[in-house]
């Protein structure tokens, strides 16, 4: 079973949602995936690094109303 | 690539601007899953000095210094307009009104994400800074501990 985990890290400032996304990822399984909802925008950048560094897959990334939601796989 | 997994910041500031992009980097470089180690020194240790008045045998020089330097995070200032303490407490404003955490939670977030931190035993003597006047979940040790973590670091930063 694929476990899905939804992340609402609206409002925080840098580093809080790598640090929630972080603390979530530690707790998936291959093939699980994290949903994440942030309001900085430099999240589109780090999130970007942060798949680059923790192996995870950046399978979608949307911006509306200044919300950026990512989805993330783990390999 | 060879990439290393390790991170060494030195904290020589006292400063809460200086202390906070310390912090922020060392959080940052944890989520990242980092393994990241503070070396805080000289300024640096008022930083992690508990802010309640702890009573410890001092010498008279020893206790001068405790009674002018900053006890705590609450009451550094800033390393630019300071003010004299008024820029550090508009600072801290602007930084809750915009839901940026606090210095204090900035530490307890990297001690719970495993970030170490260690203390030069050398600074707390020549600042007359007693463990008993520290938070806890400290580590201390001296310069080679810190030459051997940095040896093995990606990155390391005086901050």
């Amino acid at each position: 079973m694929m476990a899905e985990y939804e992340i609402n890290a609206r409002g925080l400032q840098c580093p809080g949602p790598i640090v929630k996304l972080f603390n979530q990822s530690k707790l998936a399984q291959p093939g699980d995936v994290i949903k994440i909802e942030v309001t900085d925008h430099g999240f589109t950048k780090d999130v970007v690094a942060w798949c680059k560094k923790s192996g995870w897959e950046l399978v979608d990334m949307q911006e509306e109303n200044n919300v950026i939601r990512a989805t993330l796989r783990k390999n | 690539m060879n990439q290393s997994n390790k991170k060494t910041i030195i904290m020589f500031s006292g400063e809460l601007d200086k202390a906070m992009a310390g912090l922020i980097i060392a959080n940052g470089a944890a989520a990242m899953g980092d393994e990241v180690t503070m070396f805080f020194t000289f300024w640096g240790l008022n930083v992690l000095r508990k802010p309640e008045k702890i009573t410890v045998k001092k010498g008279l020089l020893e206790a001068m210094f405790g009674w002018m330097m900053p006890r705590g995070v609450n009451k550094l200032g800033l390393s630019k307009m300071n003010f004299g303490g008024a820029g550090a407490t508009m600072m801290k404003k602007i930084m809750r009104d915009k839901k940026v955490n606090s210095l204090q939670e900035l530490i307890d977030q990297a001690l719970a994400l495993g970030v170490k931190m260690v203390v030069c035993t050398m600074s707390m003597d020549v600042m007359g800074l007693h463990k008993e006047e520290l938070i806890d979940g400290l580590e201390y040790a001296g310069v080679a501990t810190y030459l051997g973590e940095a040896d093995e670091a990606g990155v390391n930063l005086f901050i």
